[in-house]
C-alpha cells in the first residue's frame, strides 16, 4: 500500500518533502514548454504575414477598375488589366474542381465506408503517391492525354491537369473526415433499418459536410495557384477567350510570364494579379466558412 | 428464387406484422469474429413476447454479441460468421430471404450510449417513419409525438421539437433514442446497456419505460447493473465465456440460482 502511494502524485509530494522543489521544477518546465510553443507559431506566421503584407503594398498599388475590366495593353503602353486572366482561371479552376470534386470524393467515401482488402489497399497507395507527384509531372500527363490526341493547347488540358492534382487533396482529407464520423451513427441508422448507402448519404456525410468543404476549399485553393501543369496545357491567351478547346491565359502563368519579363511595368501589374490572385482564395475560403458555419447554426 | 424472395418480404410485411406477437428465439446460435473466434457458443434462449429479458454476466462473456444477433447487427462488422437459428415468430431472420432492412425495422435496437442524429429532435424521430416511405406532415407530426410521449418525453421537448437533439441531457438523449426506435412501430427492441451513462434519476425513468413498453414489446436488455434486473426483468439469462450457463424467471435466479456459478456472480463473489 505504501509503496503505492509514492507513485501518486500526492503520495510523492507529501513523502519526500520536496513539495516546492518540485513544483517549481514543474512550473519553470511549463513556462519553457508554453515558451517554445510561442515561438514556433511565431516562425510560422512571421513569413506568412510579411509575405502577405509585401504583396498588399505592392499590388494595391497596381489595382484599379481597369485592372479587372481590361485586356492586357503592348508592352510600351501604360494602363491595361488582365480580364482574361481572371476569367481563364475561373474557368480553370471550376473545371479542374468539375472533374477533380466528385472523382475525389467519391473515391473517399468509398475508402472510408466500403473499401476493404487489396482494393481499397491499392487506392489508398494510388492516392498517396498522386500527391506526392510533382505538378509539373501532371502536366506532362495531362499534355499526353489531352493535348497530344487535340493537337493543341487548350483550357480542357488545363483543366483536366488541375482536376487530377486535386483529387489526392480531396480524397485524403474527405476520408479522414467520413473516418471522424463515429460509428455509433452509422450503427444508429443502421439499427432503424436504413440501408447502408443511406446511412452513407444521409447520416455520414451531413456528419462530415463542413470537414468536407473545408476540405475541398483548401484543394481549390491550391490548384488555383498552379503554374508549372498549365504551362504544358492551357498555355497562355493574349487574347479574351472562354472557350475550352483554345489555349486561355490565367492568373498564375500570367503572372509567371510578366514577372521573368524585363520590363518595369509587367512586374507591376504581376504583383497586382498577385493580389488578386490570394484575394481570391481568401475570400473563396472566407465565404465557404460563412456558409458552413451558418448552416450548421440553422441544424442547432 | 427471386419469387421467393418477394413472398419473404410480404411474410414480413403488414398486415402480418400486426398480428406478429413479437416473441424471439435462438438455437444452437454461435458466433465467431474475424471468421475464427468464437465468442458465443451454441445458445438456445427464448425471448417471450410481452416481457423483459434481462441479460446479465461479466464484460466480455457475449452479451453484446448475443443481442446484436438479434437484428442482425453482428453482420456491420466484417469477418463475422453467425450460425445456428434465430427466430422472430416463426420467421428464421437468417434465411437468405430475409430482407434485413425490413427486420431492423420490427427489431429496434438502443445503444448504450445515446447516438441521436446531429439534426432535430423532430427530424430524429420522423428519420424511420419517412424511410418506411410516409409523406404527409401531419401522419409524421403525429408519429412523433405519439412516440416521444411513448418514451415519456413528450413534456420536456415538445416546445423544442425543432431545436437540435445534440442539446438534450444525456438521458433525454437516451429517450428520444428509444422513442426513434418506437417511431416505426417495431415488434422487439433490444437494450444493450441503456442506462449505463446516466444518471440514477435518468435510470429510473427509463426502467419506469420499459414496464410500460413491455405491455406492447417484446424488450431483451443488456444490463451490468443487477439490481436493474431485478427490478424490472421478467426473465435473466446468465452468460458467462460465451455461453449461456442459466435462464429462468428473474426471482429464481437471484434467490435461488442452480449453477454455482450463478449464484457466484449474483452474489457478487465473482468477476
Ligand atoms: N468487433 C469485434 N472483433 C473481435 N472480437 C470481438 C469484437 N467484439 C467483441 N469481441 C469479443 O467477443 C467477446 C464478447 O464480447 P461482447 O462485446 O459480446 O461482450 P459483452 O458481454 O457485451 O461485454 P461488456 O459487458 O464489456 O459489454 C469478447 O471476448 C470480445 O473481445
Ligand atoms: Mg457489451
Amino acid at each position: 500500500m505504501k509503496d503505492v502511494s509514492v507513485f501518486t502524485p500526492a503520495g510523492r509530494l507529501l513523502s519526500s518533502g520536496l513539495v516546492s522543489a518540485v513544483y517549481r521544477r514543474r512550473r519553470l518546465m511549463d513556462l519553457l514548454m508554453t515558451g517554445l510553443a510561442g515561438l514556433a507559431v511565431l516562425v510560422a506566421v512571421v513569413p506568412l504575414f510579411s509575405i502577405l503584407i509585401s504583396v498588399a503594398i505592392r499590388g494595391l498599388s497596381a489595382l484599379n477598375l481597369d485592372f479587372f475590366t481590361k485586356m492586357p495593353v503592348p508592352i510600351g503602353e501604360t494602363g491595361g488589366g488582365v480580364l482574361n486572366a481572371i476569367v481563364g482561371s475561373g474557368i480553370l479552376v471550376g473545371l479542374g474542381t468539375l472533374i477533380g470534386l466528385p472523382i475525389g470524393l467519391l473515391s473517399a467515401i468509398y475508402l472510408a465506408e466500403y473499401g476493404r482488402g487489396r482494393l481499397a489497399d491499392t487506392i489508398r497507395l494510388f492516392t498517396e503517391v498522386m500527391s506526392g507527384v510533382p505538378s509539373i509531372v501532371v502536366g506532362i500527363f495531362a499534355y499526353a492525354i489531352v493535348v497530344r490526341p487535340l493537337h493543341h493547347f487548350s483550357a480542357l488540358a488545363g483543366g483536366v491537369a488541375l482536376g487530377i492534382l486535386m483529387i489526392p487533396v480531396v480524397t485524403r482529407t474527405a476520408e479522414e473526415m467520413i473516418r471522424m464520423v463515429p460509428q455509433s451513427l452509422r450503427e444508429a441508422g443502421l439499427a432503424l433499418g436504413l440501408p447502408r448507402w443511406r446511412v452513407t448519404v444521409s447520416i455520414v456525410l451531413p456528419s462530415a459536410a463542413s470537414g468536407i468543404v473545408t476540405g475541398a476549399m483548401l484543394a481549390v485553393a491550391r490548384i488555383a495557384g498552379e503554374t508549372a501543369p498549365l504551362l504544358f496545357t492551357a498555355l497562355n491567351n493574349a487574347f479574351f477567350s472562354t472557350s475550352l478547346l483554345r489555349p486561355i491565359a490565367s492568373l498564375p502563368v500570367q503572372i509567371y510570364t510578366y514577372a521573368t519579363s524585363p520590363y518595369e511595368e509587367l512586374h507591376r501589374i504581376a504583383w497586382g494579379a498577385v493580389f488578386v490572385l490570394v484575394m481570391m482564395v481568401l475570400i473563396t475560403n472566407l465565404l465557404t466558412r460563412l456558409a458552413v458555419r451558418s448552416g450548421y447554426e440553422m441544424k442547432r | 428464387m427471386v419469387v421467393e424472395h418477394v413472398e419473404y418480404r410480404e411474410v414480413i410485411h403488414p398486415p402480418v406484422v400486426e398480428s406478429m406477437t413479437g416473441q424471439m428465439r435462438t438455437e444452437n446460435l454461435s458466433v465467431f469474429y474475424d471468421k475464427t473466434r468464437q465468442a458465443l457458443f451454441d445458445v438456445t434462449l427464448e425471448m417471450p413476447a410481452r416481457s423483459i429479458t434481462a441479460l446479465i454476466g461479466p464484460s466480455g462473456c457475449g452479451k453484446s454479441t448475443f443481442i446484436r444477433a438479434l437484428n442482425r447487427m453482428n453482420e456491420v462488422i466484417p469477418g463475422t460468421v453467425t450460425t445456428g437459428r434465430v427466430y422472430l415468430d416463426d420467421i428464421q431472420i437468417y434465411d437468405k430471404r430475409v430482407d434485413v432492412v425490413l427486420l431492423r425495422r420490427l427489431v429496434g435496437m438502443v445503444f448504450q450510449r445515446p447516438n441521436p442524429f446531429p439534426r432535430s429532435i423532430w427530424e430524429n424521430i420522423a428519420y424511420g417513419p419517412r424511410l418506411a416511405g410516409i409523406r404527409k406532415r401531419s401522419e409524421l407530426d403525429r408519429i412523433v409525438e405519439e412516440s416521444l410521449r411513448k418514451a415519456a418525453l413528450w413534456d420536456e421537448v415538445k416546445d423544442r421539437l425543432h431545436e437540435s437533439a445534440l442539446g438534450l441531457s444525456g438521458g433525454q438523449q437516451q429517450r428520444l433514442c428509444i422513442a426513434r426506435a418506437l417511431a416505426v412501430n417495431p415488434r422487439v427492441l433490444l437494450l444493450d446497456e441503456p442506462a449505463a451513462a446516466l444518471d440514477p434519476i435518468a435510470t429510473g425513468r427509463i426502467e419506469e419505460l420499459l414496464l410500460q413498453l413491455k405491455e406492447e414489446l417484446t424488450i431483451v436488455i443488456v444490463t451490468h447493473n443487477l439490481q436493474q434486473a431485478g427490478r424490472i426483468a421478467d426473465r435473466t439469462a446468465f452468460f458467462l465465456l460465451g455461453r449461456l450457463i442459466e435462464v429462468g424467471p428473474t426471482a429464481r435466479i437471484f434467490e435461488n440460482p442452480g449453477d454455482e456459478r450463478t449464484e457466484a456472480y449474483v452474489t457478487g463473489r465473482f468477476g
